[in-house]
């Protein structure tokens, strides 16, 4: 078992509040008090956990816009995001991102990305300064399967190759882009092998697997900080929630969430591990539960009290200087 | 003052700005060139020899040769640059805008509006532009309208030597991402050019001719050509302004309007198709902010609303010539009412 007791429960944290405030604001998005597109990652928590848990802050990464989870599990600010979701002042955006374009900079999180493909190229720069500027630093572009049928994928992770930076590409196979499966999206037999195509080492992981997904991350981090070039992981996950909010799913099976929400819960399945392991107690875990539960409903209140932007600053940071 | 091609003018424009800041780089397709072949490294220095003799002061960690990956290019340079380096990537033809043009756009231009200000991308886009070198539909295009529609973006056009090299090192410079348009008719011009740095800020309106029948406005190479017909029309007696506005984004329409105040005609050249170009731009803001001092319509002169042709004589039909202007100074100093 790779994580200790101590990591084992910091991860936990990490998923039970990404699942947290997923599940919250989908409640305040139902109650009409989150405007636009909402895109959740519940059902994906051990990725992104699993991934950041093995990055320091000044590490990369760029993700989809499926974000929140990755912001959080970067470190983002959960109270600033809740707020920017919910379009208040005090937005980690300022009110200019949203669910969409939410990012923790100060934290190595450049910023989700809804344009699917948009992110892989942004983190071969970032994997490029890493290189020339000395440092040990690497990226993380996290793609979807649906972001990694785009062309701007390919041409990041050849780059990638012909320069050896220190990037990673985590694909997460969530079964589906948008409402068409992956399994007829994706050409290849997998996205792994496809990766390691393009001349670079790919792994596969169980994505419901806490201590797999953390293990599998930790050999990627250690590939690309000793300057071995690029790597690849595929993820497999599934999807908790629809493409967006509000999406009738109509193109999944009869059941086939329920039975998933039930088989593959990665909050559920780590748990269940942990405890059987002896590694943690079940009221270790309820304690973490109940915290979170508070502390989530407190970002939530503070949001929902929080007044909305001021309009006086439609124009300030277009650009960095006077225009 | 020495003498210096436009060409030579970029080139020590960022040498000079790589010797005074590392964090300066390079990064293109065939910016040297001869990356793993047999043959000699820099062996273009860029498809024009813009870029020729940096590979060998500087290296390969800061001159950095690509595969034909343009998205790949700008995404890299746009990652690169909110973290930390000042990227000058060359997109060899304004054309080759379609395939990457959502790094620049949805990517680059936006980061430090969407992320609330925390972040900058200071990165240089040094792209070729200008037809009349029969290169065809793919590879003539001036697609500067294209990008001073977006914000976030500043875009520059120098028109000689001396902006060049003033203008690039303010752009390399900059915090934003900037569209560094070269016109490909200029690389062999030449006109004196300090060995000094300097800079020339951004949005400042040059004025190469002064008069008072005519304003006329030329983006890129057009406004040489405005200035070659503004001084045969001055032994005329027909005297016009001429004004270089020298950056798309941002603009300086204080120069123009002013111009406008005292002409009372405007005449507004540029190389694009004509829906939607920056003449079709400057004559809406004329017509917004200055229509009492027209004394006659504004006359836009641009290229037609086709792809470009290849046979010259079918590329010189296409292109504004000085004869074209010169029938528009004319039809608006003949105008009336």
């Amino acid at each position: 078992m790779s994580l200790n007791k101590e990591q084992f429960l910091q991860a936990y944290r990490t998923m039970r509040t990404i699942r947290d405030f997923e599940y919250r604001v989908s409640d305040e998005f139902g109650k009409g008090n989150i405007p636009g597109f909402l895109h959740l990652y519940a059902g994906q928590e051990a990725i992104a956990t699993g991934m950041c848990m093995n990055l320091d802050d000044d590490d990369y990464i760029v993700s989809t816009h499926r974000g929140h989870g990755h912001c959080i599990a970067k470190g983002g600010d959960v109270g600033g995001m809740m707020k920017e979701i919910m379009a208040k002042q005090g937005g980690s955006c300022a009110g200019k991102g949203g669910s969409m374009h939410i990012a923790a900079v100060e934290k190595g999180m450049l910023g989700a990305n809804a344009i699917v493909g948009g992110g892989p190229p942004l983190i071969v720069g970032a994997a490029l300064s890493a290189k020339t500027l000395g440092t040990d630093r690497v990226g993380v572009s996290f793609t979807g399967d649906g972001g990694s049928n785009q062309g701007t994928t390919f041409e990041a992770m050849n780059l990638a190759v012909v320069l050896k930076l220190p990037a990673i590409f985590m694909f997460e196979n969530n079964g589906y882009g948008e409402g068409t499966a992956a399994g007829y999206a994706v050409g290849s037999k997998d996205i792994a092998s496809r990766a390691a195509g393009f001349g670079m080492p790919a792994l596969k992981v169980d994505g419901a697997d806490i201590f797999a997904t953390y293990e599998t991350c930790k050999k990627a981090v250690k590939h690309c900080r000793s300057g071995k070039g690029p790597i690849a992981i595929e993820a497999s996950i599934t999807r908790f929630r629809g493409h967006f909010e509000g999406d009738a799913q109509a193109y999944r099976g009869k059941n086939e969430v329920k039975r998933l929400m039930k088989e593959l819960d990665c909050l559920k399945i780590a748990a269940d591990n942990a405890i059987k392991k002896k590694l943690v107690t079940k009221a270790a875990l309820t304690k973490i539960d109940k915290e979170i539960a508070v502390f989530i409903n407190e970002a939530a209140e503070a949001a929902l009290a929080a007044p909305g932007p001021d309009v006086s600053e439609l124009l300030t940071d277009v650009y960095s200087s006077a225009y | 003052m020495p003498i210096k091609t436009y060409r030579q003018a970029i080139n020590e424009a960022m040498a000079q700005e790589m010797r005074l800041n590392d964090k300066v780089i390079i990064i293109g397709e065939d910016v040297a060139g001869g990356a793993g072949c047999d043959g000699e490294r820099d062996a273009y220095g860029g498809v024009m020899g813009v870029t020729k003799g940096l590979f060998p002061e500087f290296g390969e960690s800061r001159v950095i040769d690509t595969p034909i990956t343009e998205s790949a290019i700008m995404g890299a340079a746009a990652g690169a640059a909110q973290t930390g380096l000042r990227p000058v990537a060359e997109l060899m033809f304004m054309d080759f805008l379609g395939v990457c043009f959502d790094q620049i756009y949805n990517q680059a231009a936006k980061f430090r509006y969407m992320f609330g200000g925390k972040v900058e991308c200071p990165m240089v886009v040094r792209t070729m532009a200008g037809a009349g070198l029969r290169g065809g539909a793919q590879h003539s295009q001036n697609l500067t309208q294209m990008v001073t529609m977006v914000p976030g973006l500043k875009v520059v056009c120098p028109t000689n030597a001396y902006d060049a090299k003033g203008l690039l090192i303010t752009a390399i410079r900059d915090n934003d991402c900037v569209i560094f348009v070269e016109d490909k008719f200029l690389y062999e011009t030449s006109c004196e050019v300090p060995d000094e740095v300097y800079t020339i800020p951004f949005g400042e309106a040059n004025f190469l001719r002064e008069g008072s029948d005519v304003t006329i406005v030329g983006i890129s190479n057009t406004v040489n050509k405005a200035v070659a017909v503004a001084d045969r029309l001055a032994e005329e007696g027909i005297s016009c302004d001429v004004i270089d506005p020298r950056t798309t984004s941002p603009l300086d329409e204080e120069a123009i309007i002013e111009s406008v105040e005292t002409t009372g005609r405007l005449v507004v050249v540029d190389e694009m198709t004509p829906r939607c170009g920056v003449a079709a731009d400057i004559s809406s803001i004329v017509a917004e902010k200055a229509f009492g001092a027209l004394r006659a319509p504004i006359r836009k002169v641009t290229a037609a609303h086709s792809p470009i042709p290849f046979a010259p004589a079918l590329e010189d039909a296409w292109m504004p010539q000085e004869s074209d202007i010169e029938a528009a100074v004319r039809e608006v100093l003949g105008y009336t009412r």
